[in-house]
């Protein structure tokens, strides 16, 4: 498979009070085709990630510190802002989790939608509301004519992130990120979204980037699942290895916090601690305070990241493992 | 045209005094000469404080009575309307603009942009109007363009303030980070994201600052620097009546009960620009 998008070794800090780390260090490919899902708590930096593919980080107090982000082998970070408002909506578009917000309240809906194709396609006002209904009709809204002519206001939930959808997706970009799209969603109207995003991609090819911190999620979409913790990537696997043999003792924590219908407990299981402050990382690896497994090495040293045919996992439980086998 | 007719027929009934008061006025304005019973400067020292016909002595020929030079309060009230109704209404716009497009540079690039347009604001507002006003009078010449010009460019810092601070929480809204994952460039956020969400509040702010245009025309026109006392204005009749306020209290009260007519009129119409135009009442 061709690789459409690689992250290679990208650091964003904020400068506030102090330096703040979000991404450190994160690389990940992004193959054609695929839906890729970045999975972690709040914080550990999956929206700063995918914003900063956009270029849409506020630099200040945001800045790049390092690293490149290659689509189709072609540096973004180094595009110009001229150059990336066409990539943005034509190439790469981006949803969001917050429908409720992310539209435009003093314009109609099929305004918005026709947008990107006025900017992008050169199309007319008359021309692109027209394609807007269309857009609609493929999102799955039942009446998109009335649809198309109403205020974000006048739409629910559900509606609105279709909604969003079809203005993410009307210039046909050949990769959408969507960044926790079904969080602010009740459950049925989630599954509702997952659909019209698989729909999407079964009939246009598609690639996904879907960040989330929904594992059932996860295990319904993705094809390949990076985890991130604390602004680093701790682990990478397709799904299926991900879910039946989790690597790094951060992920099998947050597996082990789905609550499963086929045990009967009174308590769900947690992660015991917080995220750590981003303004001061503990040392070593940056999840031992809250490892169960941890060991005397995990305190001091920043463990190496070890691939494992094509999986990736930084913990020195498993550079041990390995080693051993070696031996 | 049909819409137009069904807007106004949901109007509240506020909105259509408001219309009805100011489409009078501005009726008067155009045909002042065919509505004023005499000429605007026709003086007659004969018949000087005549009372208005509701007041004791009043009599038929003149309705509004006369001034301190015999000329027709009514007649001058009329032709007043054109002047203060165009320096009103122009040196607002004006503003507006100005104080607009400043407002939205300042939020919306922040940064040394914002730092210099706030700078002038702290001067302008440091400055005491009048005196801002006369040195560019002065400067200028006196005459109707020139007292528009004046206004308009003294009376932007409250667009700029009440502009820039709805852009500064507008555009760290997620609609406008979605505009700009589409592909929009700055000049698309501002005009076609930010602006008309703005937009309502600058012109009820408009309506509001139309009288205070007026009334700064009067204070020019009294210092002598605004427009040429051949003409007659609300202001200067307010100004010239003053003296004898407590004589003939119809010489100020009734231009500035006209001025206070068309402000409340014109504030009322702005409520009405702002209902129509919200999208909560602009159903589909």
């Amino acid at each position: 498979m061709k690789k459409l998008l690689e992250i290679k070794n990208l650091e964003v800090c904020f400068y506030l009070d102090s330096a703040i780390p979000a991404v450190d260090g994160v690389s990940f490919d992004v193959y054609e085709g695929e839906t890729l899902c970045v999975v972690g708590e709040s914080g550990c930096g999956k929206s700063v990630t995918s914003l900063s593919i956009m270029q849409l980080v506020a630099t200040p107090p945001g800045r790049y510190l390092n690293g490149e982000i290659l689509y189709r082998g072609k540096n973004l970070l180094g595009y110009s802002t001229d150059e990336m408002t066409k990539i943005r909506g034509k190439e790469i578009s981006m949803i969001f989790q917050e429908p409720m917000t992310a539209l435009n309240p003093v314009h109609r809906v099929g305004k918005q939608i026709g947008e990107a194709l006025r900017i992008h396609e050169g199309y007319d006002k008359k021309e692109a509301f027209k394609e807007s209904i269309e857009m609609l009709k493929i999102v799955g809204v039942p009446d998109p004519v009335r649809c198309a002519n109403s205020f974000p206001y006048q739409l629910s939930g559900g509606m609105r992130q279709r909604v969003m959808i079809a203005m993410a997706i009307s210039c046909n970009p050949n990769m959408l990120i969507a960044d926790e799209p079904t969080t602010a969603l009740d459950v049925t109207i989630q599954q509702q979204i997952l659909d019209v995003i698989k729909n999407l991609k079964t009939k246009t090819g598609m690639t996904v980037m879907f960040i989330t911190h929904d594992l059932g999620v996860v295990a319904e979409i993705a094809d390949r699942v990076v985890v991130m913790y604390a602004g680093k990537v701790v682990e990478e696997a397709c799904v299926k290895d991900l879910f039946a043999n989790p690597l790094h003792p951060y992920t099998r924590a947050l597996l082990k916090c789905i609550p499963r219908v086929d045990e009967k407990r009174d308590k769900l299981d947690d992660i015991k601690g917080i995220v750590p402050n981003p303004a001061s990382f503990p040392s070593g690896c940056r999840f031992h305070p809250r490892c169960e497994e941890a060991i005397k090495i995990c305190k001091t040293i920043v463990p190496e990241e070890v691939t494992l045919g094509d999986r990736r996992v930084s913990c020195h439980l498993v550079t041990q493992k390995a080693k051993e086998c070696r031996l | 045209m049909k819409k137009l007719i069904k807007t106004l027929k949901k109007s509240t009934a506020t909105a259509k005094l408001g219309l009805i008061i100011t489409a009078i006025w501005i009726f008067c304005a155009i045909f002042a000469p065919l509505l004023a019973p005499y000429g605007p400067n026709e003086v007659n020292t004969s018949k000087r404080f005549i009372p208005p016909i509701f007041a004791e002595k009043g009599t038929n020929e003149h309705i509004l009575g006369t001034d301190e030079m015999g000329r027709d309060v009514l007649t001058r009230i009329i032709y007043g309307s054109r002047i203060s109704l165009i320096v009103g209404i122009m040196a607002v716009v004006v503003s507006l603009i100005l104080g607009t497009t400043l407002g939205l540079l300042a939020g919306y690039y922040g940064g040394w942009v914002d730092s210099i347009i706030m700078r002038i604001v702290d001067v302008m507002l440091s400055f005491p109007f009048i005196f801002m006003a006369l040195v560019l009078m002065a400067v200028l010449g006196s005459g109707l363009t020139n007292v528009i010009v004046v206004i308009g460019i003294t009376g932007w810092v409250p667009y700029a303030r009440t502009v820039r601070a709805q852009t500064l929480s507008l555009k760290e809204r997620e609609f406008i980070t979605a505009s700009d994952t589409i592909g929009c460039n700055d000049m698309r956020i501002i005009l076609k994201h930010i602006l008309p969400n703005i937009i309502d509040s600058a012109i009820i702010l408009g309506t509001l600052e139309m009288s205070s245009a007026i009334l700064s025309e009067a204070s020019l026109t009294f210092l002598g620097m605004g427009i040429p006392p051949s003409m007659a204005t609300w202001g200067s009749m307010v100004a010239s009546g003053r003296e004898y306020i407590y004589t003939a209290w119809w010489i100020t009260a009734l231009p500035g009960l006209a001025i206070f007519l068309v402000c409340l009129a014109i504030n009322f119409v702005g409520d009405w620009v702002r209902d129509v135009r919200d999208p909560r009442l602009r159903s589909t």
